[in-house]
């Protein structure tokens, strides 16, 4: 049974990849498009991200030393262009602010956070109480601003490991002195001082990786955005084309004449679709490769980065098969699937950052298989990991699932061989 | 010889379109059993029928005792179908080309790679077997068609106007290997509109016209529904001289059936020799100009004309 599905899905990826021009729409176009619009954003010159003045919300609930050092890293000068804090007291009323699409994201530093690090009592230092977990800071973020809210909590991340480091060093200094016969808790050891040469208030140190300055890097690449961007909405060039190929069969008699093989009319539109899965996957795999090869673009979670591809070529393939449902010609399916390639290249934010665009669009383009796939590829590029892609993977498999039973009906209505 | 295939009543519409109407008739295992028509007839309908490509609109065929309606499956695995269009894949090679379809028939391991080098040597491509379609002449890729068809070993052979728009030499090769497979024991159904074709290779033939049989039998059974009259097919300029001759015509002696289509005047008769200087005074005595005449033995274009009145190229 599954074997005629793949001979036929095999056949097609061998047939795709003898074609020349579909190779350069394919691969060249987006790897051309995604080195044009590194150069144009800056990405190989060090130029600016493009992203600026990300709202966030600031609650300082610790007022102490580490909280306050928080806030002033986000106000510092170095942030001044990426950043446009603001300061709230209530936690609800920040979360709230971000529910209602007010700002990127909310940092909420809550009381104790600085305690449960620097304790008073330095014996909490040493023995059971070092033990201790550190209040956590939280940074609610806003899903609809997916870049802005993962560079806060990129910054954020960056400051608590910050913290930690200096948190070790201080340790490691007071055991050395322990094992030098000096009481730690000897209130002539300046704790104070340990903590503060260990550099935790010089927030000049946590930058953008755009800024080539700091040594510190927030580690979110543009092309990390662009090249999923481009990947995705070539994919959409693919689909069209793996449709096509079903009509163009038709159109040439192979279609017909796998249909009097001795093989289901199920499989050898099952081996159709998985022409088209083989075909995407294939793209775009070697896509990231060659962007992570010649780029050095780090694209995250390699599982997340497979589970997301497998997601995003199938909801892509259900629009292909829709639209080789509801066209007549291989020449209508050309039409329609470029138009429909630019429009979701453009509404799914391959050209410009979803966030940038009006409530409105954003909502219109979650029908776009791009919009949720570069949702995910920037989760995983600022750190995430295929257990925080669940939505967009369930958002891509429905579309497909929803995409191919609208076409199996259309298809059944009309015939395979449009009778 | 027991009958491998038997069709009753087959009849499909497209629509208002009747393009097969009541076929019947049946093919004995061994046989070459050509349908011919002229194009139009409903012979590639019918074959899309029996190989259950599509579904008729009343009537069934049963091919080694299986329906085509309700055992397609059954009915696939002994077929082999030659498309009247090349249907192969113009990117790959002849030979990644013949290794999928008969993959696709259940071939694989030895036994496909083996079958797969006969099929090449059969029709003379295993010097170009590594090259792709798209570089063949027209008559490479119609080899190359056929061997697709060939590969699982059919019991049943379906060739539809597989001669169509190929050089001579291409022509006669397919011929050769037609009459080679039923040599060897393939049953061959064949469909075309080249008298010749059907009259070199058949032991029966099926006339079919407007989707209908309109004659069934061998070649002799058929010519002699015509006796052994002679045709003369009289070519004028005007179509208006081929209807102020034909009632003139149809009052000379020797004259036993004559028809007027458009500019053409036909003209069966057992004297065609003798008649000719008649009907030449006669147009002169009418003052109308014969551009063109022409006189045919009986075979199965008389027959045809015989049957419909009109010529199998028309």
């Amino acid at each position: 049974m599954m074997r005629k599905v793949f001979l036929i899905g095999i056949k097609d990826l061998k047939i795709i990849f003898r074609d020349r021009a579909a190779l350069v729409f394919m691969l060249l176009a987006p790897f051309l498009l995604t080195i044009g619009m590194g150069f144009v954003t800056g990405r190989f010159s060090g130029g600016s991200t493009g992203i600026t003045d990300i709202p966030v919300v600031i609650v300082n609930q610790d007022q102490r030393e580490l909280g306050d050092a928080l806030v002033e890293l986000l106000y510092s000068a170095d942030l001044a262009d990426l950043m446009d804090p603001g300061a709230a007291d209530d936690p609800a009323a920040a979360r709230q602010l971000i529910d209602s699409n007010g700002a990127a994201a909310a940092i909420v530093i809550p009381e104790g956070f600085t305690q449960s690090i620097m304790p008073a009592d330095r014996s909490l230092l040493f023995g059971q109480g070092s033990q201790g977990e550190a209040v956590p800071i939280e940074v609610y973020t806003n899903p609809s601003s997916p870049v802005s809210a993962g560079i806060v909590k990129a910054i954020v991340d960056e400051f608590i490991s910050r913290v930690e480091e200096v948190r070790l060093c201080t340790l490691t200094s007071l055991l050395q002195l322990q094992a030098g016969g000096v009481n730690p808790q000897d209130p002539r050891v300046d704790l104070d001082s340990l903590l503060q040469s260990a550099e935790l208030s010089q927030p000049a140190s946590l930058t953008l990786k755009t800024n080539a300055e700091g040594p510190e890097a927030v580690d979110f690449d543009l092309l990390a955005y662009f090249a999923p961007g481009m990947a995705l909405m070539f994919l959409m060039y693919t689909v069209s084309y793996g449709g096509r190929s079903i009509l163009t069969e038709r159109a040439r008699g192979t279609l017909p004449r796998l249909m009097v093989s001795p093989a289901k009319t199920a499989q050898i539109l099952a081996g159709k679709v998985v022409g088209i899965f083989f075909t995407g996957m294939a793209q775009i795999g070697i896509l990231i490769l060659a962007s992570a090869v010649f780029f050095q673009v780090k694209w995250g979670d390699p599982l997340g980065i497979m589970v997301l591809i497998l997601a995003a070529v199938f909801g892509a393939a259900g629009w292909g098969m829709l639209i080789t449902a509801i066209a007549r010609t291989p020449a209508q399916v050309g039409s329609i699937g470029s138009a429909m390639m630019l429009i979701f290249g453009i509404l799914g934010g391959s050209f410009i950052n979803l966030e940038m665009m009006p409530p409105f669009l954003r909502t219109v383009s979650k029908i776009t298989p791009n919009a949720w796939g570069l949702d995910g590829f920037t989760t995983l590029a600022l750190g995430g990991t295929a257990v925080n892609l669940s939505e967009p993977i369930t958002a891509l498999l429905i579309m497909g699932g929803i995409l191919f039973g609208v076409s199996v009906i259309l298809f059944n209505r009309r015939g395979v061989m449009g009778q | 010889m027991q009958t491998l295939l038997e069709v009753k009543a087959l009849t499909k519409r497209f629509g208002d379109l009747t393009a097969v109407n009541g076929l019947s008739f049946t093919i004995l295992e061994g046989e070459i059993f050509s349908l011919l028509g002229p194009n139009g007839a409903g012979k590639t309908t019918a074959i899309s029928m029996l190989s259950t490509l599509y579904a008729p609109t009343s009537g069934d065929a049963a091919i080694g005792g299986h329906s085509v309606v309700r055992e397609p499956l059954a009915v696939k695995e002994i077929i082999g179908v030659v498309p009247q269009e090349i249907a192969l894949y113009e990117d790959l090679t002849a030979r990644e080309n013949l290794v999928f379809w008969g993959q696709m028939y259940g071939l694989k391991g030895k036994a496909l790679n083996s079958r797969v080098e006969q099929v090449l040597e059969q029709i003379g491509l295993l010097d170009r077997a590594k090259d792709r379609v798209k570089t063949y002449s027209g008559g490479m890729k119609r080899r190359v068609n056929i061997g697709v068809g060939l590969l699982h070993k059919p019991r049943l052979l379906f060739m539809d106007e597989p001669t169509v728009g190929i050089d001579p030499q291409s022509r006669r090769s397919i011929l050769e290997t037609v009459k080679d497979l039923n040599q060897k024991g393939m049953t061959v159904l064949y469909t075309t509109h080249y008298m010749e074709e059907a009259q070199e290779l058949s032991d029966r033939v099926g006339i079919i016209d407007h989707g209908q049989l309109i004659a069934l039998g061998t070649q002799k059974e058929l010519t002699r529904q015509v006796g052994q009259n002679d045709t003369i097919i009289l070519d004028f300029n005007d179509s208006q001289d081929a209807a102020a001759m034909i009632e003139p015509v149809k009052a000379l002696p020797s004259v036993q059936e004559a028809t007027a289509i458009d500019t053409q005047v036909t003209v069966i008769t057992p004297e065609a020799e003798d008649l000719l200087a008649g009907l030449i005074g006669l147009a002169n005595q009418l003052e109308v100009k014969i551009s063109s005449i022409d006189i045919r033995e009986p075979n199965l274009e008389a027959v045809f004309l015989h049957l419909t009145g009109r010529a199998l190229r028309d």
